[in-house]
C-alpha cells in the first residue's frame, strides 16, 4: 500500500477530526478509490486491446497487395500469360523447351506403382487408366523414346497439372513485396507508385501486381510448396484431423475410464486413490514440451517397431497423454454432478454396479464429459511444441494416409511459415492462423451448445 | 466401494439338491438364496480395465521421470559433465563440451520475469474489476472475451510477438537498442497469454470471500476501495498467490512464443533486448531437426528438459501447498 498517512481517526490522539476535516478526508479517500477503480477497469481494457491487436494483426496480414516477379516472363510463353488458352501440346512443349523431365509429370499424375519401381515397370502397369499410344504399353519409361513420352503426356496429363508444373518450375514466381491490408487500403496510390518505380509497373510483364486474399480455396486445397503463393494447408489439415481422431479415441477411452474408476469405484481414501488424484493435478501443470520429450523417447524411439518412428500414431499418443488430465478432471466433475439418488434407484432395481454406471450414470454425465473432451481437443489442436519435439515433418508433399505415415499439422505450418524471413510466408502463416482459429471456434461452439443442452436437461 | 461383492460375505456355499439344473447355488445362513453373488467375470474385467486407465496417469509421470532422468544421467556419465558446472556454468555448447545451463536458464528467467511484470498488475487489476466493480451485464460480456484469450493457441501468440510486439518495441526504443530477436517481446506476449489464467483464478479467490466480511468493513465506514484492499484482498491472498505461481509456471514452460521470438542461440546476457534462447526454445530448436538418438545433443536436450520439469513441478507443488496451507475457510 502507499506510504501516505492514513487519515483514520487515531486512537492515540483522542481528538477526533472535526466535521469539516472529516468531510475533506472522506472526499480524499473516495477520490483515491475512484482513481484505483479506473486503474482496475484500465487493466481490463488493456486485455481487450491486446486481443483486438492480436486479431487485427492477423487479418491485416491475410489480405493486401502483392508484387510478384517471374523468373521467366509468362507473356513470352503464352499470349497475355494465359496458359489456360494453350493446348496440351503447347503446354507440354513449354516444359520440353525448358529441359524439364516429362517422366516426373507422368509419375506424379498417372503412376499407380511405388516411386522406386516406376521407371522399370511396363507402362500398362504404371498407368492402367491412361490411353497409351501404339507400341508403348509394354515398354518401361526408360525404353520409351522422347516422342512417345511426349505423346503420353499430351493425351493423358490433365491441363491443370501441366500449368501447375510450368508455374512452379518454368515461370517460377517470387513474392517481392507483400503489403498489409491496412496500408493497401490507406496508401494505395503510394504502393502503386512504388510498384511503378521499383518494378516498372504494369508494362513490365515479368511482374504481377494485384490485391490478394491469402486465405483462399486454392490455399486450403493445395499441399505444401516452397512458394508462398502456391503453398497450402491441405496436407496439414489432413495431418491435424488424423491426430485429432486418434487422440480423441485414446484419451476419451482412457480418461473416462480413469474418471469412472475414481468416482464410481474408489472411495478416495486409500493411498492409491490419493496418489492418482495428486498425480493427475501435477500432470496438468507439466509443460507440453516435456510431453514431447516423453513421446520422443517412448513412442518414437522405444516403440519404433510399432509406430515406425515420427508418425501420426506417435504424435497422437503423445497428445493423448497430454490432454488426459483435462479429460479426467472434467469427466470426474460430470460424474460427480449426477445425483446419487439415480444410482441408488438403479441399485434398488437390482442392477449391478457396472449396469448402473453404463445405463444410468454415464448417459446422465455424457454431455458434461463430451464438453470436457471437446475443450481438451481444442487444446490439442493448437499444441505445437510436442509435435515439434517428436519431429513432425516440416516439408512433406504426400498426404498422410493412415496412422503410420509421416505428417505435418496446421500449427506446425504456422510456426514454420512465421519463422521464414522471405516476403509472403508471414502472410501464408496469417491465413493458416485464421483457418486454425475457425477450426477452434467450431469446436468451442459445439462445446457451448452441449453445455446449454446439459443445463436444459437439468432444469427439466 | 465394493458393496456388491462384500454384501454376501457371510453366505455359505451349499449344493441345492432341488436345483433342476444341478448348479451350485449360494444361500444365506437362513436359507434365502443370495441374489448378487453370481460371478460376473465381464464386470471384473471391466474393473481391471478401469484401474488400468487410472494407473496409466501414474505411468505417465513415472515415464517422464524415468525418461528425463536416464537420458540426463547418460549426459553426466558419458560426457563427464559435472553437475555443479551444469548448474552454474554460463556457456552452453554441447558440441564443444560446454554445458552451462545458466546460459539458457537466464533467458527463461528474463522472459518469465517480464511476463509476470505484465501479467500480475494487469491480471489482479482486471480480476478486482471483474469481481468487485463490473456490473453483471458487462461481466457476462467480458468473461467470454477472457476465455477466448485463454483458448488461442500459443503459436498464434508467437506470431503476434514476431509480427507485432517486436516491431512495436523496435519502433519505440529504436532498432539499435532492441535486436530483432530479444526477450522483452516474447516476455510481454507471454504476459498477455497468462493474463486470463491469473484473472480467472484470482477472481475465483476474491468471490470466495464471504459477503459478511465486506459488509462488516462497510459498516465500519470503509470505502469500497479500502474494503477491497484491506479486507477482501488479504482474505483471498492464498488463492491469488497460487494463481500467480501457476502463471509463472506456465511462463517458464511456454515454448512457441520464445521459439519464434527469442532467437536461435544461447546467450548469457541479462539485457532483455538482445537475443537469448530460453530452455524451452532450445529444446524445440534442437529436436526439430532429425536428432540422432544417443548423440550429445539428444542427451543434453533431455537434461534441459529435466531442469525445466523440476522447476515447473516445484512451482506447481508450491502453489498447491500455499492454497492448502493458507486458505482461509469461512463457515
Amino acid at each position: 500500500m502507499s506510504a501516505e498517512v492514513q487519515p483514520t481517526p487515531s486512537t492515540v490522539n483522542p481528538a477526533l477530526p472535526t466535521e469539516v476535516e472529516f468531510k475533506g478526508l472522506l472526499r480524499r479517500r473516495q477520490a483515491r478509490g475512484k482513481l484505483w477503480a479506473r486503474f482496475f477497469s484500465l487493466s481490463t481494457i488493456v486485455a481487450i486491446l491486446a486481443l483486438i491487436a492480436l486479431l487485427a494483426n492477423i487479418i491485416n496480414d491475410s489480405f493486401g497487395y502483392v508484387v510478384i516477379e517471374y523468373a521467366v516472363d509468362p507473356t513470352t510463353l503464352a499470349p497475355d500469360g494465359d496458359f489456360e488458352a494453350l493446348t496440351p501440346e503447347q503446354l507440354t512443349q513449354i516444359l520440353v523447351d525448358d529441359n524439364k523431365n516429362l517422366g516426373v509429370t507422368i509419375r506424379d499424375t498417372l503412376s499407380v506403382v511405388p516411386t522406386d519401381q516406376f521407371s522399370t515397370t511396363p507402362m500398362r502397369l504404371v498407368a492402367p487408366n491412361a490411353v497409351l499410344p501404339e507400341g508403348t504399353a509394354d515398354k518401361t519409361l526408360r525404353e520409351l523414346t522422347p516422342e512417345e513420352v511426349f505423346a503420353i503426356t499430351v493425351t493423358n496429363v490433365p491441363q491443370a497439372a501441366l500449368i501447375a508444373r510450368i508455374e512452379a518450375e518454368v515461370t517460377r514466381s517470387t513474392v517481392r513485396e507483400a503489403y498489409a491490408l491496412f496500408e493497401s487500403l490507406t496508401r494505395r496510390a503510394e504502393i502503386e507508385q512504388e510498384y511503378l518505380d521499383d518494378y516498372g509497373g504494369a508494362t513490365n510483364t515479368a511482374t504481377d501486381f494485384y490485391f490478394r486474399s491469402w486465405l483462399n480455396i486454392d490455399y486450403i486445397l493445395s499441399g505444401q510448396s516452397s512458394n508462398p503463393t502456391t503453398t497450402g494447408i491441405r496436407t496439414a489439415i489432413i495431418g491435424t484431423l488424423w491426430i485429432m481422431v486418434i487422440t480423441v479415441v485414446f484419451s476419451f477411452t482412457v480418461g473416462v475410464g480413469a474418471a469412472i474408476y475414481l468416482e464410481e469405484y474408489s472411495t478416495g481414501n486409500t493411498w492409491f486413490e490419493r496418489l492418482v488424484e495428486t498425480n493427475i493435478r501435477n500432470l496438468s501443470g507439466v509443460p507440453s514440451i516435456i510431453y514431447g520429450l516423453l513421446g520422443l523417447a517412448i513412442f518414437v524411439r522405444l516403440l519404433e517397431a510399432i509406430t515406425q518412428g515420427r508418425t501420426i500414431i506417435s504424435a497422437a499418443l503423445t497428445m493423448g497423454l497430454l490432454v488426459l488430465p483435462v479429460i479426467i478432471i472434467n469427466a470426474q466433475e460430470a460424474l460427480r454432478s449426477v445425483p446419487s439418488s439415480m444410482r441408488e434407484a438403479s441399485f434398488g432395481l437390482g442392477a449391478t454396479r457396472w449396469q448402473t454406471i453404463w445405463r444410468t450414470v454415464l448417459p446422465a454425465a455424457l454431455p458434461g464429459i463430451l464438453t470436457g473432451t471437446i475443450l481438451a481437443m481444442s487444446r490439442a489442436i493448437g499444441e505445437t511444441a510436442p509435435l515439434i519435439v517428436i519431429g513432425a515433418a516440416t516439408t512433406i508433399f504426400v498426404d498422410p494416409n493412415g496412422p503410420i505415415s509421416k505428417f505435418t499439422a496446421l500449427p506446425i505450418q504456422v510456426y514454420q511459415w512465421t519463422a521464414r524471413p522471405q516476403p509472403g510466408f508471414r502472410q501464408a502463416a496469417a491465413a493458416g492462423i485464421i483457418a486454425l482459429l475457425i477450426l477452434l471456434l467450431t469446436l468451442n461452439a459445439a462445446a457451448i451448445i452441449l453445455r446449454q443442452r446439459v443445463r436444459k436437461g437439468l432444469e427439466s | 466401494m465394493g458393496s456388491q461383492t462384500d454384501a454376501g460375505r457371510d453366505s455359505t456355499l451349499k449344493p441345492a439338491s432341488d436345483d433342476i439344473f444341478g448348479k451350485v447355488r449360494r444361500v444365506e445362513a437362513d436359507g434365502r438364496p443370495v441374489l448378487d453373488q453370481r460371478g460376473r467375470p465381464g464386470e471384473d474385467l471391466l474393473r481391471y480395465f478401469l484401474i488400468f486407465c487410472a494407473v496409466l496417469s501414474i505411468f505417465t509421470t513415472l515415464g517422464i521421470i524415468l525418461v528425463l532422468g536416464s537420458e540426463s544421467l547418460q549426459l553426466f556419465t558419458n560426457y563427464g559433465v559435472n553437475p555443479i558446472e551444469f548448474l552454474t556454468g554460463t556457456d552452453w555448447n554441447p558440441q564443444s563440451g560446454r554445458f552451462g545451463i545458466l546460459a539458457l536458464a537466464s533467458a527463461t528467467v528474463k522472459t518469465s520475469v517480464i511476463a509476470m511484470l505484465v501479467a500480475v498488475p494487469l491480471g489482479l487489476g482486471a480480476a478486482i474489476y471483474l469481481g468487485e466493480y463490473a456490473p453483471s451485464r458487462l461481466r457476462s460480456y467480458l468473461k467470454p472475451i477472457l476465455e477466448l484469450l485463454a483458448g488461442i493457441p500459443t503459436v498464434v501468440y508467437g506470431y503476434f510477438a514476431v509480427t507485432f510486439m517486436t516491431p512495436l518495441l523496435r519502433g519505440i526504443l529504436g532498432p539499435d537498442t532492441v535486436q530483432f530477436y530479444n526477450n522483452a517481446s516474447p516476455g510481454i506476449v507471454i504476459g498477455i497469454m497468462i493474463f486470463p489464467t491469473i484473472v480467472s483464478m484470482s477472481e475465483d479467490a476474491l468471490s470466495a470471500v464471504p459477503r459478511a466480511l465486506r459488509e462488516a468493513s462497510y459498516g465500519l465506514g470503509a470505502t469500497k476501495f479500502e474494503t477491497i484492499i484491506k479486507v477482501v484482498f488479504p482474505a483471498a491472498l492464498s488463492g491469488i498467490t497460487a494463481s500467480i505461481i501457476v502463471g509463472l509456471s506456465r511462463a517458464v514452460g511456454e515454448t512457441m512464443i520464445v521459439a519464434l521470438a527469442s532467437g536461435a542461440g544461447p546467450n548469457y546476457d541479462w539485457n532483455p533486448f538482445v537475443f537469448a534462447e530460453t530452455m524451452t526454445a532450445h529444446i524445440a530448436r534442437i529436436s526439430s531437426g532429425d536428432l540422432s538418438y544417443g548423440s550429445v545433443d539428444y542427451n543434453s536436450v533431455f537434461a534441459v528438459g529435466l531442469t525445466l520439469f523440476i522447476a515447473t513441478l516445484g512451482l506447481n507443488i508450491l502453489s498447491r501447498w500455499i492454497t492448502n496451507k493458507f486458505r482461509e475457510i469461512y463457515e
